[in-house]
C-alpha cells in the first residue's frame, strides 16, 4: 500500500502545501487503493471518473500561485445521499438508479471550492434507513477488520473507504447514529454536528427534524478539518443556524496540546452506558478510557436522563413519519425509476407500481410505519406523544449539562456484528442506535472515536463525547485530547492494527499462481 | 345523464334556509415563488419558471418567501384578522402528479390570521358582514392538461401533461365562517364577496386577482336547512368558480337543485362539485369528508413564522381603504349617480374604471369604454371585460381620443385590434393608418373637391340651411375613409362659405 493512502488528511494537506506531493499524485494512490480492494469492501456505489482531472486542476490552481485552501487537492469520498451534479445519486437505491442531479448538494459545493477532489460516492443503507448497509439496493459494504461483519450504517460505506485506506476523509449523514455507529465498528471518527450547524440543502432527506450532514476520517483533527469546510450558514436551508462558528480545526490541536482534562466534569450517561444489550468488552474499553480521563484530571460524575428510557420508541415514530412524507416524491413522475404495470394503468398504478418495485423493505416498512403514525385518530397517541417525549429528552440533556461539561457514552452497545446476523430482525437492529439517537432527538452534536479493541473479538470499540447545543468545538478539543492521551499510551493509532487488504489480496493472488 | 331537478328558487327558499362559506384562494403577485427563488410569472413555456425546489427534487428544501408573508399580513389585517404572534407551516399528504412532492406544503393548525370579518356592500346598497375564519399560506400546484378525452378531464383521457410553472406560486386561502340570514341574496351575495375579496387584494397591490387566468379562485359552500331547524345541512363545495358572474350562478343552482332532493326526502352528498360555465350546471367530483385524511404534521424543514410587533404595525399603517368605504369616496369623487355607479360595481368593473382612472384618464370615459364597448364585446364573448384588455391599454386609447389624434369610431377600431393582440394603442394606430387627418390642407382639398361636386352647397349654407353642410361632410369623411374629425371638417365647411 502506498504510504501516502495511510496518512490522515492534515498530514496529506502539508505534503501538497509543501509540493512533495500532487494532488494528481495523490488522488492516483487513492484511486489504486479502490481499484485494490473495493470488490472486497464495496465502499463505493460509484467512483470519479474525472477525479484525476480535478486533481490536476488543483495543481495547476496551486501552481500558478493561487491562494487555495488548507485542504486542497485532498481527495474525499462522499456518502451517495448527497447531490452531486457529476455523479449518479441514488441513497443506494433502486428507485433512483443512475440518477444524476442537476445540482450540487451544498456541502459538496464547499468542497468543491475549497479544492478537494470528489473520489466517489460511498454505500450505504438505502435511503439511510439502517445499521449495517446491509439494506443497500447495490449489495452490502463489508467492515475493512473482518470481511463477515458489517461496517455499521446507514454510512457505512464512508467509514469503511476510510478505514480501508481508500479515502482519508469522508462526508456522512446521521439521522440516529448514520456517522457514529460506523465510526464505532470501524475504528474511525465520525461526528455528527449541533443540528443547524452543517446545510442540510442537497442531502436527500429521511428525517428532517433529525437529519445532520458531518464529516468521517481517521483522526479527530481531520473531522474538524472538514467540518470548518462545510459548515456555516446556507440561506437556502431554513433550519440552517446563523451562528458564527469558531474554527474547530484549533480546537483539536489545543485539544491535542493541551491538558484539556484537568478540571472537565465528564457525564457518564446511565441510561447509555451498561446493561442489557452492552457487549462485555465494550463496556471494559469504555471504563479503560475513563480511567485514563481521570487520570488526565477529568472529573467522572454519573448523570440521569431517566426519559432516555423512551428514546428509541420515540425515534421510531417520529422518523418514519417524516420519512413517509419526505418519501412520497419518489413516485416516477419528474425523477428516476418507473414502473408501468402489465397493460398500463392509470398514473396511481404507475406511481404504485413503481414504489413497489424500487423501495427495499425496510423503506416500505418504515414508510408504512410513517403513514400510520401520522394517520387521523393515531396522530396524538403516536407522532404527538413522540414529540413530547423528544422535549422531556431535551431537558434531560439541560440538566445534565448543568452536572457535565460533556457527555460520554460507548459509541454502540457492541462491537461489528456478522453479516446476516441481524437483517431479519427489525428490533435487534434498531437497538444498536441506542446511545446515538438521543442527540439527535435533542440536536445535539456528538463525536465518536475509537478506544480500542475489544477483548472477546478483536474488534474496534468507540467512545462517544457529546456537548451541548452549538459546542460543536468543545468535542473537537476533548475528542483530540482523548485520541492523543490513548495513542501516547498504546504507542501507535488504533486504525494502524487494521488488516491490510491488499496484502491480503496479493497473497491470496499468489496461492492461486502456485 | 337524466336531467337534474330544479326546484324555482322562490320556492326553494320558501322552504329552506341557504348557509353559505367561501374558500377563496389568492394568488400573490411576489416576483418568486412562496419557497423557492424561480419566477413568479404567468404564461411561460411550460416548465420554465422552476427549480429543483419547484419540482421537489431530491435534496432540495423550501425558504419561506418573506414579501408573501408581509402580503399575507397585509391582507390579514385588511381582512380584520388577528395576526398570529407564531404561525407555522404544515404538510398536507396526498398523492397527485400535479404535486411535486406529494404533499403541499400549506398551514393547518397554525394560520398566520384568523378571527376577522369584511363588510360586503349588497346592489341595493345592504351592507353584509361576512365572519373570516382564517387566512392561511401556501403554495400553488402545478398545472395538469390531460390530452385525448373529448372532455379535457382525467377521465378518458389517453395522457396528462404537467406544467410545473405554477407549483410554488404563494397563495392565501380566505375561509369564511358560515353565512347566515343571506336569505334570496344568497347568490348576490356570493358575488359581491368575491367581487369585495377581488377589490381588496388589489387595492392592497398583492395580486392580480384575474379570476381568468386562476390569480382568485373561488371554492363555493352550500348548505340549506329546513325552515326552523337548527342543525347544519349538509354542504357540498363547488370548486374553482372562475368568475364573478358564475359564482352567483353557481350558488343559485346548488341551492335550486339541494332544495329538490330534500324535498322529495332524498339526502344531500357531501362532495366537491364541478362547474361547468357552458351549462350553468354542477356536477358530482369526489365524495368529500370531514375525515380526509391528509396526515398533516408540522413542516420540519420551515421555522415558525414569528412576525415583529413593529412589521405588524408598519403593514398596518399601510393599509389601503376597505373597499365599502372606497367605494363611496370613489362615487363621490367621481360624480356619478347611484344607477351609474352600481351599474360599474355589479358589473365587476370598479377596479379597471379606478385604475383607467389613475393612469390620467376622466372618470365619465374610463366608465364609457368599459361600460359600452369593451362590455359589449366581452358579452358577445362570453369573456371577463378584464381579460379582454389592461386598464392603461384603454387609458391609452381615450388619451388618444383626447388629444384628437382618434375619433370615437376610429378608437373602437384600434380597440378591436388592442384585444386581438396587434400591440399597444400607438402601435396599432401607427401600423393600421388609423390616425385622424387633422392636417387642416388635406381637410380643405377634400372640401373643395367635394364643394366642386356640390356647388349649390355653399349658397343653401349662406342662406341659412346650415344643415346642408352635412352633405359635404359626408362626402370628406368618406374621401378620408373615416380618419377625419368631422366636427372640424364641419368648421372648414362654415368658415369656407363664411358664415
Amino acid at each position: 500500500m502506498n504510504e501516502l493512502t495511510r496518512m490522515p488528511a492534515s498530514e496529506q494537506a502539508r505534503l501538497l502545501a509543501d509540493r512533495e506531493v500532487s494532488a494528481r499524485e495523490l488522488t492516483a494512490a487513492h484511486l489504486d487503493r479502490i481499484a485494490a480492494v473495493d470488490e472486497q469492501v464495496h465502499a463505493f456505489l460509484h467512483v470519479n471518473e474525472r477525479a484525476l482531472e480535478v486533481a490536476e486542476s488543483i495543481d495547476a490552481r496551486r501552481a500558478a500561485g493561487e491562494a487555495v485552501g488548507e485542504l486542497a487537492g485532498v481527495p474525499v469520498a462522499i456518502k451517495d445521499v448527497l447531490c452531486t451534479s457529476d455523479m449518479p445519486t441514488t441513497a443506494a437505491s433502486r428507485i433512483l438508479e443512475g440518477w444524476v442531479p442537476p445540482y450540487d448538494a451544498t456541502v459538496v459545493s464547499r468542497l468543491r471550492e475549497a479544492g478537494l477532489v470528489p473520489l466517489g460516492k460511498t454505500n450505504m443503507d438505502e435511503f439511510a434507513m439502517g445499521s449495517s448497509t446491509e439494506h443497500s439496493a447495490y449489495g452490502p459494504t463489508r467492515n475493512p477488520w473482518d470481511l463477515e461483519r458489517i461496517p455499521g450504517g446507514s454510512g457505512g460505506g464512508s467509514s469503511a473507504a476510510v478505514a480501508a485506506f481508500e479515502a482519508a476523509i469522508a462526508l456522512g449523514s446521521d439521522t440516529g447514529g448514520s456517522i457514529r455507529q460506523p465510526a464505532a465498528v470501524t475504528g474511525t471518527v465520525g461526528m455528527k454536528p449541533t443540528y443547524g450547524g452543517v446545510s442540510r440543502y442537497g442531502a436527500i432527506a429521511l428525517a428532517s427534524s433529525l437529519d445532520q450532514v458531518g464529516p468521517v476520517s481517521r483522526t479527530v483533527l481531520d473531522s474538524a478539518m472538514l467540518h470548518d469546510i462545510i459548515g456555516g450558514h446556507d440561506p437556502r436551508d431554513s433550519t440552517s443556524l446563523t451562528d458564527q462558528w469558531p474554527s474547530f480545526t484549533e480546537a483539536a490541536r489545543a485539544g491535542a496540546r493541551a491538558e484539556a482534562f484537568k478540571g472537565l466534569r465528564v457525564g457518564v450517561v446511565k441510561q447509555l452506558s451498561g446493561g442489557e444489550g452492552f457487549q462485555a468488552g465494550v463496556t471494559q474499553r469504555f471504563e479503560a478510557a475513563l480511567t485514563a480521563m481521570s487520570d488526565a484530571g477529568a472529573e467522572i460524575v454519573e448523570v440521569d436522563a431517566p426519559n432516555f428510557e423512551y428514546a428509541i420508541a420515540a425515534y421510531y415514530l417520529i422518523l418514519p413519519a417524516e420519512a413517509s412524507s419526505n418519501l412520497a416524491k419518489f413516485d416516477s413522475v419528474r425523477f428516476g425509476l418507473r414502473v408501468t404495470p402489465e397493460g398500463g394503468g392509470t398514473v396511481e398504478d404507475v406511481m404504485s407500481a413503481t414504489r413497489a418495485a424500487g423501495f427495499g423493505d425496510e423503506v416500505k416498512r418504515r414508510v408504512i410505519l410513517g403513514t400510520y403514525a401520522l394517520s387521523a385518530g393515531y396522530y396524538d397517541a403516536y407522532y404527538g406523544s413522540a414529540q413530547k417525549v423528544r422535549t422531556l429528552i431535551q431537558r434531560d440533556f439541560d440538566a445534565a449539562f448543568r452536572q457535565a461539561d460533556v457527555l460520554v457514552s460507548p459509541s454502540a452497545p457492541t462491537t461489528a456484528f456478522k453479516l446476516g446476523e441481524r437483517v431479519d430482525d427489525p428490533l435487534a437492529m434498531y437497538l444498536n442506535d441506542l446511545t446515538t439517537i438521543p442527540a439527535n432527538l435533542a440536536g445535539v452534536p456528538g463525536i465518536a472515536l475509537p478506544i480500542g479493541l475489544a477483548p472477546e473479538d478483536g474488534l474496534p470499540v468507540g467512545i462517544q463525547f457529546m456537548a451541548p447545543q452549538r459546542a460543536d468545538a468543545r468535542l473537537y478539543e476533548v475528542g483530540a485530547a482523548l485520541e492523543s492521551l490513548l495513542e501516547q499510551a498504546w504507542g501507535h493509532t488504533l486504525i494502524s492494527q487494521a488488516p491490510d487488504l491488499s496484502l491480503g489480496e496479493m497473497l491470496a493472488a499468489t496461492e492461486g499462481a502456485v | 345523464m337524466a336531467k337534474t331537478d330544479l326546484m324555482d328558487f322562490d320556492k326553494a327558499l320558501e322552504l329552506f334556509e341557504p348557509v353559505l362559506g367561501f374558500e377563496v384562494h389568492v394568488e400573490l403577485s411576489t416576483k418568486t415563488k412562496m419557497f423557492s427563488d424561480a419566477p413568479n410569472i404567468f404564461g411561460a413555456e411550460p416548465n420554465t419558471a422552476i427549480t429543483p425546489v419547484c419540482l421537489g427534487l431530491p435534496g432540495s428544501l423550501p425558504v419561506v418567501n418573506e414579501q408573501a408573508v408581509r402580503y399575507s399580513i397585509s391582507l390579514g389585517l385588511a381582512l380584520g384578522c388577528e395576526i398570529a404572534e407564531s404561525s407555522r407551516f404544515a404538510r398536507k399528504n396526498y398523492f397527485y402528479p400535479d404535486l411535486a412532492k406529494n404533499y403541499q406544503i400549506s398551514q393547518y393548525d397554525e394560520p398566520i390570521a384568523f378571527d376577522g370579518s369584511i363588510e360586503v356592500e349588497l346592489e341595493d346598497g345592504t351592507l353584509v358582514t361576512v365572519p373570516i375564519e382564517r387566512a392561511h399560506m401556501e403554495e400553488d400546484a402545478g398545472k395538469l392538461t390531460h390530452v385525448g378525452g373529448s372532455t379535457g378531464r382525467i377521465q378518458g383521457a389517453e395522457y396528462s401533461l404537467v406544467d410545473y410553472n405554477r407549483a410554488g406560486v404563494p397563495l392565501v386561502e380566505i375561509v369564511t365562517r358560515p353565512i347566515f340570514g343571506a336569505e334570496h341574496r344568497a347568490p348576490e351575495l356570493a358575488k359581491a364577496y368575491v367581487s369585495t375579496i377581488r377589490d381588496l387584494v388589489r387595492a392592497l397591490g398583492i395580486s392580480d386577482a384575474r379570476m381568468e387566468r386562476g390569480n382568485l379562485r373561488c371554492d363555493a359552500n352550500v348548505s340549506l336547512r329546513p325552515r326552523g331547524q337548527e342543525r347544519l345541512g349538509i354542504r357540498t363545495e363547488t370548486k374553482n368558480v372562475n368568475s364573478l358572474r358564475s359564482v352567483e350562478r353557481a350558488v343559485r343552482y346548488e341551492i335550486q337543485r339541494q332544495a329538490a332532493i330534500l324535498a322529495k326526502g332524498g339526502t344531500i352528498v357531501q362532495e366537491t362539485r364541478h362547474w361547468h360555465e357552458d351549462t350553468g350546471t354542477t356536477s358530482a367530483g369526489r365524495p368529500k369528508s370531514d375525515a380526509d385524511d391528509y396526515r398533516y404534521f408540522p413542516e420540519p424543514d420551515l421555522l415558525p413564522v414569528v412576525p415583529s410587533a413593529e412589521l405588524i404595525k408598519e403593514l398596518r399603517a399601510a393599509l389601503p381603504e376597505q373597499p365599502v368605504a372606497m367605494r363611496r369616496r370613489l362615487k363621490a369623487d367621481w360624480g356619478f349617480n347611484d344607477q351609474e355607479f352600481r351599474d360599474i360595481v355589479n358589473a365587476g368593473l370598479l377596479t379597471e374604471v379606478l385604475e383607467t382612472t389613475q393612469q390620467g384618464a376622466a372618470a365619465f370615459q374610463a366608465r364609457k369604454w368599459w361600460m359600452g364597448e369593451i362590455l359589449r364585446i366581452a358579452n358577445a364573448r362570453d369573456v371577463e371585460p378584464s381579460s379582454l384588455v389592461t386598464p392603461h391599454q384603454v387609458s391609452e386609447l381615450i388619451a388618444l381620443v383626447e388629444s384628437g389624434d382618434l375619433t370615437d369610431r376610429l378608437a373602437r377600431e384600434v380597440l378591436e385590434g388592442v384585444i386581438a393582440g396587434e400591440g399597444t394603442p400607438e402601435e396599432i394606430v401607427e401600423a393600421r393608418g388609423l390616425k385622424v387627418v387633422s392636417d387642416d390642407g388635406a381637410l380643405i382639398a377634400a372640401i373643395d373637391e367635394a364643394l366642386a361636386a356640390q356647388p349649390d352647397v355653399l349658397d343653401k349654407i349662406r342662406s341659412g340651411k346650415v344643415q346642408a353642410a352635412g352633405a359635404v361632410i359626408g362626402a370628406v369623411m368618406k374621401a378620408m375613409r373615416g380618419q377625419a374629425d368631422a366636427a372640424r371638417v364641419r368648421e372648414l365647411v362654415l368658415e369656407r362659405a363664411g358664415a
